[in-house]
């Protein structure tokens, strides 16, 4: 049975149940954590796509000083992932619970977006929505491991992620509409975003059941109350431990989108107001191909998959650098950046899954997840300097290299415990 | 729960909220229907032909804030009579400054899915010479004393994942030659005599000495600094710490500045200051509100500059050398202009 919902009176058919039709690999739950995830998008994109407006047309301010909170956001965001995770494993699964704080806590940031008026409070409401992104992810995450079955994960995770990025991609159209409908009217969108997020966390409530049991579980589920030691010891499991290092050693490697996007502007010499357009490229992209690479990656191994994608950027990373300009290198590019997350966004996800027992899917999840999100953000860093010192071309050329060395090292620390598919 | 109960429930939910939302979009519809009526005690505001060319007497231009037919208008009004009755060209702009017959407009164009922005030049009949695409929301505007050269600056935000970063692009345009500098950060930074490279660069703010030389803010390290800047050898070259949005005085030797101050709320740090570029003495003026605006000097003795108010923005003037108290100029107006 692959929807486990323990109150769920309807069995889903099993997987061999349909002579001659592929079975339905993706469970309902998983469809139902992607619709919370896209109408949560919605509701948060909204807010993102007119807050510069707000803030500098709205408001008269200059948001110069706005970024200043985002590197402690950055370090807090991190810690709050890793708790989250190892709440959620804690007390018999509390994946709901967990998530549907973080997810509760994110909808209560928008009506308070109303009352904010000055930089430092908006900056504050941003950063406890942020605290509540953290809390939530790994718990979702370690609720569609849980509800697919281990062969079926990539797919799972790919459909979750094309509807998540769907949910982004519509909330700047929703908010220019209502924008455009009330002219100016910016509490009308933070009301109406705020409306949207708790839609979200009622499909959640509703539709996503308490208590996951995994998905093809033979044996009934062990005894699940881990303590934090377990969350450490973790990383006592080689396989997760090598997942950890690989995605954090390429994490190192990966040069931030907005840097990317910079860099593709100046050397593409593009006219700097296509320039939002590149997130959206990417997007559209990484929305499209989420579900097939998703799928790709549960016949070839994910852990393949993942190194794959990186070889993609790569190919990205040399064609800003090539002499070949113009638009037609632009488009390639960003069909390449958003292939790399197609293929290593959700599929790394689902890498993780296999490697951690059913019990400690959460704080799993936030360990790879935690390992490469301060992995970037180091990069970020780095990767700053590293321009201010030599340039952006150089900079880059030299993050390539780099990048193509982690991925040597990857393939081989990974293909220790590469058995293909299951 | 059953499977229906579910749904139901949903359904009900789905109601509610789209009814909240309907409502406060119909609200937020319904107030800005409000602005296109004048109030009562607004200053009184009447269509006529504006032109950026001098007349008998010195004149105030301001983007109209009052509600009624003429908001966001460019307007003007006698700068002996500044709450007097306004005339407004029916031009609209978001911000705006002129000099010598030469205006820079910076306005939305409504799309059909997000707005995008241009920077117009307009003539001294306020009819559009060129446009220029603008990388985002604008927020300065200046032109030089010659009417040859004009400067904008836009907040980019490009990545719609990283949601808090913002920066801005700084653009100067010859409108002799129609030379286009759309970006200043690729200017030769000099700090300390040497040059200064860094990823994170910003520049905003320009404010011209002459068809050459100007002034701007630079930040760079979570630092500001005012610098120098030079069309002709595309430089800019830092002079002091602390200085933000400056404006130089007509004689060309002060600059009127926002200095993020010690010990006040991290809500409102800025206050306004005067520079001597000679001595680099800082005077604090006599408003000791949070100013998050570049000044303007209506003479050599007296700046203005916006506050919020209940129209948006409300102007005020204070005197330059620290003395006297701030004053009201006038309401519901902002990006202000003298000419003449």
């Amino acid at each position: 049975m692959y929807l486990a919902d323990s109150r769920s009176t309807t069995p889903v058919a099993a997987p061999d149940s349909r002579p001659g039709r592929r079975p339905a690999a993706v469970p309902t739950t998983v469809l139902a954590l992607g619709a919370v995830s896209l109408i949560t998008d919605v509701s948060s994109e909204m807010v993102t796509a007119v807050l510069p407006l707000y803030v500098v047309a709205g408001l008269g301010l200059s948001p110069l000083g706005f970024g200043l909170l985002d590197g402690i956001n950055n370090g807090v965001g991190a810690l709050v992932r890793l708790a989250g995770g190892h709440l959620a494993d804690r007390g018999g699964r509390r994946h709901k619970v967990v998530a549907g704080l973080g997810y509760g806590l994110s909808a209560l940031c928008k009506p308070l977006l109303l009352l904010a008026h000055t930089l430092p409070v908006i900056s504050a409401v941003l950063a406890a929505d942020r605290t509540g992104k953290g809390l939530r992810t790994a718990p979702r995450d370690a609720m569609i491991s849980l509800a697919t079955e281990p062969r079926y994960r990539g797919r799972a995770f790919g459909v979750h992620r094309a509807m998540d990025t769907t949910g982004a991609l519509l909330g700047p159209l929703v908010a220019f509409a209502v924008l455009r409908a009330t002219v100016d009217g910016y509490d009308a969108v933070f009301a109406v975003s705020g409306c949207v997020a708790v839609l979200g966390v009622l499909v959640l409530v509703l539709f996503v059941p308490r208590h996951i049991v995994p998905a093809g579980a033979v044996q009934p589920p062990e005894p699940a109350r881990p303590v934090l030691r377990d969350a450490l010891g973790l990383l006592r499991r080689p396989e997760l431990r090598r997942l950890t290092v690989c995605a954090t050693l390429l994490g190192l490697t990966t040069v931030s989108d907005s840097f990317l996007y910079l860099l593709l502007q100046r050397e593409g010499a593009l006219p700097a107001h296509l320039f939002p357009l590149l997130p959206l490229g990417t997007a559209a992209v990484f929305l499209l191909l989420a579900f097939p690479l998703g799928a790709l990656a549960d016949r070839v191994s994910s852990r393949r998959l993942f190194l794959a994608g990186h070889g993609v950027l790569l190919l990205g990373y040399g064609l800003v650098l090539s002499p070949w300009h113009g638009a037609p290198a632009v488009i390639a590019v960003l069909v390449l950046h958003g292939t790399f997350y197609a293929a290593t966004d959700g599929v790394l996800a689902a890498a993780t899954a296999g490697a951690v027992p059913d019990r400690q899917q959460g704080a799993g999840q936030a360990l790879v997840g935690t390992g490469q999100a301060l992995a970037r953000f180091t990069c970020s860093l780095a990767f700053g300097a590293a321009w201010s010192l030599w340039g952006g071309r150089t900079a880059l050329a030299v993050t390539a290299a780099a990048l193509a060395v982690s991925a040597v090292v990857a393939s081989f620390v990974l293909r220790t415990t590469d058995e293909g598919p299951a | 729960m059953t499977r229906t109960t579910r749904l139901l429930v949903l359904l009900v939910a789905v109601v509610l909220l789209g009814a909240v939302g309907t409502g406060s979009v119909l609200y937020a519809a319904h107030r800005s229907g409000l602005r296109d009526e004048q109030q009562a005690d607004g200053p009184t505001v009447r269509a006529g032909t504006v032109s950026l060319r001098p007349t008998s007497g010195r004149r105030l231009l301001v983007r109209n804030l009052a509600w009624g037919p003429h908001r966001d208008e460019i307007a003007t009004v006698p700068a002996d009579d500044p709450q007097g009755p306004r005339t407004a060209s029916g031009v609209k702009c978001l911000r705006f400054h002129a000099a010598a017959g030469t205006g820079i407009c910076l306005r939305a164009v409504h799309g059909a899915l997000e707005d995008t922005y241009r920077a117009v030049v307009l003539d001294a009949h306020l009819h559009e010479l060129r446009s220029f695409p603008a990388a985002g929301i604008p927020t300065r505007a200046r032109v030089s004393p010659s009417g040859h050269l004009v400067a904008w600056t836009v907040f980019v935000s490009g990545d719609s994942y990283a949601g808090t970063a913002f920066s801005t692009r700084t653009a100067v345009v010859d409108t002799r030659t129609w030379a286009v500098d759309d970006n200043l950060e690729t200017f030769r930074i000099i700090k300390d005599g040497r040059t200064y490279r860094a990823a994170d660069i910003n520049v905003w703010g320009v404010t011209f000495a002459d068809d050459t030389r100007f002034y701007a803010t630079l930040a760079s390290g979570g630092r500001t600094y005012l610098v120098r800047g030079d069309v002709a050898a595309r430089t800019l070259t830092t002079l002091h710490g602390n200085v933000e949005c400056p404006s130089l005085s007509p004689d060309g030797t002060r600059i009127a500045y926002k200095k993020r101050v010690q010990g006040a709320s991290p809500d409102a740090p800025w206050r306004l200051y005067v520079l001597d570029l000679r001595t680099l003495e800082e005077t604090a003026t006599a408003e000791r509100r949070n100013i998050d605006d570049q000044a303007l000097w209506a003479d050599d003795s007296t700046l203005v500059y916006a506050l919020p108010g209940d129209y948006g923005s409300d102007l005020w003037t204070v005197p330059a050398d620290g003395s006297g108290a701030a004053r009201t100029l006038m309401t519901s107006a902002v990006a202000p202009a003298y000419l003449g």
